[in-house]
């Protein structure tokens, strides 16, 4: 069972952090929340991994942590509620800079509109 | 148990909440409920810098839940310094941002106030998970605050801000997973006891969670490797937001600072000082990257945000060196520097508010309206800033500078940081000179008009650097017994032993 967990984190987390390294918003996002799936497994494992265990002291032979899965509880709720927000924002750099490139639009080689819109990005930053 | 640890916490909670619930009411209500908020939330952290100052540990155990197993707030010197400074610099912040900030958006204000309660969960808390909820808490604000404003600047930081964050976040969770699979608990008074007891076996996987959590910490901190988000994010945000998130630097200084002796200090056992060979050469690498962005900045917000990196550099330095003095000349490096960060954001809005389109932008303009008094606020922030006598940031660096103790590490320090000064103070004053003396003819369209929220807000900040000279012996005085305090360990593992509440005293 350890080794498929460990085997499970290790791939959602390399996945994760080569998304992340993608130059577009989307593959981000997905990045971002395959990282943050690695993470909250890695989290469980923390307490240790058994079946059949209780988290309450004398109920059963095995003992299993509760609190690892509180934590996990806790990082889910605040990963879910940042990923919601991430998406947003990507979608708000899409519509902003008419490019769903991670760093806006940066070529020189856009027509001549989207040129328009960067000048008035710069007026309108102060 | 002590009840008023929450207050600051509770304070900017219920007045967040009054005003998501207010978010109609008529624009002057919110203002000055807001500003109340923020003027008790400075009143309460006065109250609790004088509480702590006797030298005892305070907790507050949520639900009255004993510490290793609940969480504790914990106040102690360094807390409540922290707290007082983070307050006083936000009172002249929201000062500053009524008029213009605060007017194109319902909940500019709600999300400064929640900013604060992140800010202070942060550095009242006793407990290695709660801190990353406190972080959480504060960078979903942080998010909200740095998009503030009109137009569409701000997107792209504000995206590559969050991205960051949000893997800074998974590196956190790592970490502290990785701790507690061997040490069972996260409250830091009960890791400060178990981590020097650990086996030999036991200590790689907790050397390696400390390790990726001084890597988060760093990036919060915007140490060398890690320090390349901030200045585009600080100076596309508007200026009262900037101002604040000088201090967001000074959290990630904190956590290090606080975790890196409590737990990982000179009575770790084995972990003695965890990663603070690392720590030395890169805060002296952050000061020369932050100078040299300071000498190419292009516009004076992003100078102003490389200063920032500037002083997270000399801070951890001053850290690294390990030593009760060079912890308290870290402290008072801290106070001094994120006031000034601060107003000198809020100064080079108002340059940049007299200067039509040329704005914060280093080139030659007409001559701006308000020349003088401007002028000699910015002056007076660059003379503090850069380090030169008689304000507040030569008397910072002479006790870091006295800190060191001869060797190589004195040598380095030296050397960085005298030629840092001098660098910086060849970037204000060719920025000075351009922005306020090189003009040529013409007719700025529509300066703004100084108004009292933007003089009285930044003059204040600005200020304080004078009142820093005026207080620094009882300063100093404070930052030794904070310095004393946090190295002996001892007495925070205390308040695993604090009486709750029904327990027999």
């Amino acid at each position: 069972m350890e080794l498929a967990f460990a085997l499970v984190i290790g791939s959602l987390t390399f996945a994760g952090v080569y998304l992340v390294l993608r130059a577009r918003t989307f593959p981000v996002v997905v990045g971002l929340t395959l990282l943050s799936y690695g993470v909250n497994l890695f989290l469980f494992s923390t307490g240790r991994l058994m079946s059949g265990g209780q988290p309450i002291i004398g109920s059963t032979d095995t003992y299993s942590d509760p609190l690892p899965q509180a934590l996990v509880l806790t990082a889910i709720v605040i990963g879910f509620a940042m990923t919601a927000f991430v998406v947003v924002l990507a979608l708000r750099s899409r519509a902003d800079t008419g490019d769903d490139h991670v760093d806006g639009t940066l070529r020189s080689d856009l027509p001549e509109a989207t040129q328009d819109h960067e000048q008035s990005r710069e007026e309108t930053g102060q | 148990m002590n009840h008023w640890l929450t207050a600051p916490v509770l304070i900017p909670l219920i007045g967040g909440f009054l005003q998501i619930f207010m978010g109609y009411a008529p624009l002057n209500l919110r203002r000055t409920l807001g500003l109340a908020t923020t003027g008790l939330l400075l009143v309460s952290t006065v109250f609790l810098l004088m509480m702590a100052d006797d030298g005892s540990y305070r907790a507050y155990a949520f639900g009255n839940w004993a510490p290793p197993f609940g969480i504790v707030l914990v106040l102690d010197r360094l807390a409540a310094l922290m707290l007082f400074v983070t307050a006083l610099l936000a009172l002249f912040c929201h000062l500053f941002s009524l008029g213009r900030t605060d007017v194109s958006s319902r909940q500019f204000h709600a999300l400064f106030l929640f900013q604060l309660m992140g800010l202070n969960i942060a550095f009242l808390t006793g407990d290695l998970f709660n801190l990353f909820v406190a972080f959480e808490v504060l960078l979903i604000a942080s998010y909200g605050l740095l998009l503030h404003g009109e137009g569409t600047a701000r997107t792209v930081p504000g995206l590559h801000y969050v991205v960051l964050n949000l893997v800074g976040s998974a590196l956190f969770l790592i970490s502290v997973g990785m701790i507690y699979s061997v040490t069972g608990t996260l409250n830091m008074a009960d890791l400060a006891r178990i981590i020097p007891t650990l086996e030999a076996g036991e200590l790689p996987l907790v050397e390696a969670g400390g390790m990726i959590l001084l890597v988060v910490f760093a990036l919060k901190a915007a140490l060398l490797p890690l320090t390349f988000w901030l200045p585009r994010a600080y100076a596309s945000a508007t200026a009262p937001v900037a101002a604040l998130f000088a201090v967001m630097t000074k959290v990630g200084v904190y956590a290090i600072i606080r975790v890196y002796t409590l737990i990982f200090g000179e009575n770790a056992g084995a972990l003695a000082n965890l990663g603070m060979d690392w720590v030395f050469p890169l805060a002296l690498l952050t000061m020369v990257i932050g100078v040299i962005g300071m000498m190419g900045s292009a516009g004076l917000r992003t100078m102003v945000a490389w200063q920032v990196v500037v002083s997270v550099g000399t801070i951890l330095a001053a850290f690294s060196l390990v030593s009760e003095a060079g912890l308290s000349s870290a402290l008072f490096y801290m106070v001094h520097t994120t006031w000034i960060a601060g107003g000198l954001f809020l100064v080079v809005d108002m340059i940049a508010g007299q200067r039509g389109s040329a704005g914060d932008k280093i080139v030659t303009a007409p001559r701006m309206r308000n020349r003088t008094f401007i002028s000699v606020m910015f002056m007076l922030g660059a003379v503090a800033a850069a380090g030169l006598p008689p304000l507040s940031g030569f008397f910072a660096k002479l006790l870091i500078m006295n800190a060191a103790v001869p060797g190589v590490e004195m040598a380095a320090l030296w050397a960085v940081i005298l030629l840092a000064g001098f660098l910086s103070l060849v970037a204000y004053s060719r920025a000075g000179s351009i922005v306020f003396w090189r003009n040529v003819d013409g007719h700025i369209e529509q300066p703004e008009r100084l108004n009292f929220p933007h003089t009285v807000g930044a003059g204040a900040l600005i200020a304080m650097s004078i009142a820093i000279v005026f207080g620094a012996g009882p300063l100093s005085e404070y930052t030794d017994a904070a310095a004393e305090q946090l190295r002996d360990t001892s007495a925070y593992i205390g308040i695993l032993d604090t009486p709750m509440v029904g327990e027999d005293e």
